[in-house]
């Protein structure tokens, strides 16, 4: 056996009994042994974490943070470049980028929890009816999200977009049109899970006693598709940050002056690529480092909590 | 196969319909033209007539392979996607072979090299890979090109048949800005179903018998690794042919990602009709291509 070959079934030994031991123990103890064990073998979730607790402190605090007001004008320094004033240079309108930075921060999780939230959970909702129940509602769910899963996601984020219009204070649309491709995607891992779930005896034998299905169906199937849900939720965020970015790119997002990385990629950002091309580098970096944490630590997440999952 | 492209259509048909304000409406937004003007209108346009019998047209067109014409252009639909296919196809299929010749080996490396700093390496550049929108890539390529070259890319598109080597010179960069995100996609895929196989017994009883382990890799575990590896790689194709919107955007390509962008923004209900049965023809033929590959890869899988 080769070296590589060893290590893998070592490791998989490894990995097997550092799952037993965390499905014996419980409660506070099981917490904290699940922490340690994931900061210890997984670096690059916990790398994935910091990044994420760094974006979310960011968008907390931006207004304590920002030095300056991300929608104040100043045509006195207009694409100034880079300088310890102005950390990544101002745009066209002389508004400081580092602060508009920290303000989309806000957006983009705003609208990346909201949508992968209420996306992920109505995905659980419909996955678990389907599983539970069956038959002709099944298959109505299946189909419907079927067809939802035909059009690539941005496609279905500009149909939601033009159905429900565009403006200035209308965020709620954009992220109703970010959660809807979400949920055909969700329902589908959480059902096929769920259908494993509902073949138990525990399941049977809640149904004897007389459980009501909705009970069932929620107090007994969505705990144990709590993983792949958590995962996902996760997954999507990201997703959810670079769908946000790419509508608002497209000028059916976020509408100034809230600032958006999306946006701010748009107007200026392609405008004045040669003369200022700080415009373009620092709101895609921040995308990036954002869906990057989310995606690691997700990644990881997976890795820890359901090592049978596959995402690609 | 037919049953689902006829749901597609028959949902298409109707939530369009559904969403707030046609062509006309749109076309007279603002100005203060008399209601008899619009009606009539709608009347030219056959959007006066219930919805079942706008219905009942669109099939009967269908069934004689009418697509009827664009309300916004007036141009024939056919016209429309036909001018814009080519150019969506190519891009897809470089960014397909770009992502593919990638994708493969780099995911069998990291999987062989399980968390070693060759397998840690190749993830963080995969999970950069989704985490960079790919139209930022583009914009950044598009920068580095005019700093370092000083070659931006034209405005104009050039068709293959015309000047090959302006054409795929003008499609490399926004196939690679595409390509590396679905590389990467591909590439997680490759290096989890890899993992997975080089477990099975077969593995270690090619090991046993004292095979090279790159036979072992390649000949044994690839192989039947691969058949994952197929779907994620051709469903991600299906959906690059409409699905490329905000890169089209960015490289001023007139593809069909844009049209149907416009075609919803204009409610121009026959051509947003014909893409979107267009695109759902192309993912259940893609779909059905994968079955057919499938059993040549997996000699044990047999439709009846």
């Amino acid at each position: 056996m080769t070296a590589a070959g060893r290590r893998a079934t070592i490791d998989g030994d490894a990995e097997a009994l550092a799952r037993r031991r965390f499905f014996e123990s419980t409660g506070r103890k099981r917490f904290q042994r699940f922490w340690g064990e994931f900061f210890r073998r997984r670096p690059l979730g916990a790398f994935g974490l910091v990044l994420m607790l760094v974006m979310i402190f960011a968008a907390v605090f931006a207004d304590r943070i920002a030095p300056y007001d991300p929608t104040a004008l100043s045509f006195k320094d207009l694409l100034a470049p880079p300088s310890p004033a102005h950390l990544f240079g101002t745009d066209n309108f002389g508004r400081d980028v580092f602060s508009r930075l920290l303000y989309g921060a806000r957006t983009a999780l705003l609208v990346g929890f909201t949508a992968s939230v209420v996306g992920c959970t109505v995905g659980l909702v419909l996955g678990i009816i389907g599983a539970y129940v069956g038959g002709k509602t099944d298959q109505l769910i299946q189909r419907l999200m079927d067809v939802l899963l035909s059009f690539p996601l941005i496609v279905i984020a500009i149909a939601v977009v033009a159905a429900l219009g565009t403006g200035e204070d209308k965020i709620g649309n954009v992220i109703a049109a970010i959660t809807v491709p979400i949920i055909p995607r969700v329902s589908r891992v959480v059902r096929s899970s769920a259908l494993a779930v509902v073949q138990m005896p525990y399941i049977e034998a809640t149904r004897s006693v007389g459980t009501r299905a909705t009970r069932i169906m929620f107090r007994h199937v969505a705990p144990n598709v709590f993983a792949p849900y958590l995962i996902m939720m996760t997954a999507f965020l990201g997703q959810a940050i670079l769908l946000e970015a790419s509508l608002s790119f497209l000028g059916l997002g976020v509408f100034e002056p809230t600032p958006s990385w999306g946006l701010m990629l748009r107007g200026a950002g392609m405008q004045f690529l040669e003369r200022a091309p700080w415009l373009a580098i620092a709101p895609g970096i921040a995308i990036s480092m954002a869906v990057f944490g989310f995606n690691l630590f997700g990644d990881s997440l997976r890795d820890a909590l359901d090592p049978r999952l596959r995402t690609a | 196969m037919l049953p689902t492209l006829v749901g597609v259509a028959v949902i298409t048909f109707v939530v369009m319909r559904l969403v707030p304000g046609d062509i006309v409406a749109l076309r007279y937004a603002g100005s203060s033209v008399p209601q008899d003007v619009i009606d009539k209108e709608r009347a030219i346009l056959g959007l006066d007539k219930p919805m079942w019998a706008q219905f009942v047209d669109w099939m009967g067109q269908l069934a004689r392979f009418d697509f009827g014409q664009s309300l916004w252009t007036g141009h024939k639909v056919i016209d429309e996607v036909w001018t814009r296919l080519p150019l969506s196809l190519e891009l897809a299929v470089i960014a397909t072979a770009f992502a593919v010749s990638f994708a493969i080996p780099l995911g069998v490396l990291a999987a062989v090299k399980q968390d070693s700093w060759v397998d840690y390496g190749i993830r963080v550049f995969s999970v950069g890979g989704l985490a960079m929108p790919s139209f930022w890539i583009g914009i950044m390529l598009v920068l580095g090109t005019i700093t370092f070259f000083g070659w931006a890319p034209p405005l104009v598109f050039t068709p293959f048949t015309e000047d090959p080597v302006a054409n795929l010179s003008q499609m490399l960069l926004p196939a690679i800005s595409v390509g590396y995100r679905y590389s990467a996609v591909s590439m997680r895929m490759t290096r989890s179903t890899v993992l997975e196989v080089l477990r099975e017994d077969y593995v270690r009883t090619a090991r046993a018998k004292g095979l090279r382990e790159s036979l072992v890799v390649m000949r044994h575990a690839l192989r039947n690794a691969l058949l994952p590896v197929v779907t994620v790689v051709s469903l991600e194709f299906a959906f690059l042919i409409g699905g490329l919107v905000v890169t089209e955007q960015v490289f001023n390509l007139n593809g069909i990602g844009k049209l149907l962008v416009d075609a919803v923004a204009h409610r121009d209900y026959p051509l947003i009709q014909a893409l979107v049965l267009l695109l759902s023809g192309v993912f259940v033929l893609v779909n059905f291509a994968v079955d057919m590959i499938y059993m040549v890869l997996d000699p044990r899988i047999r439709y009846s």
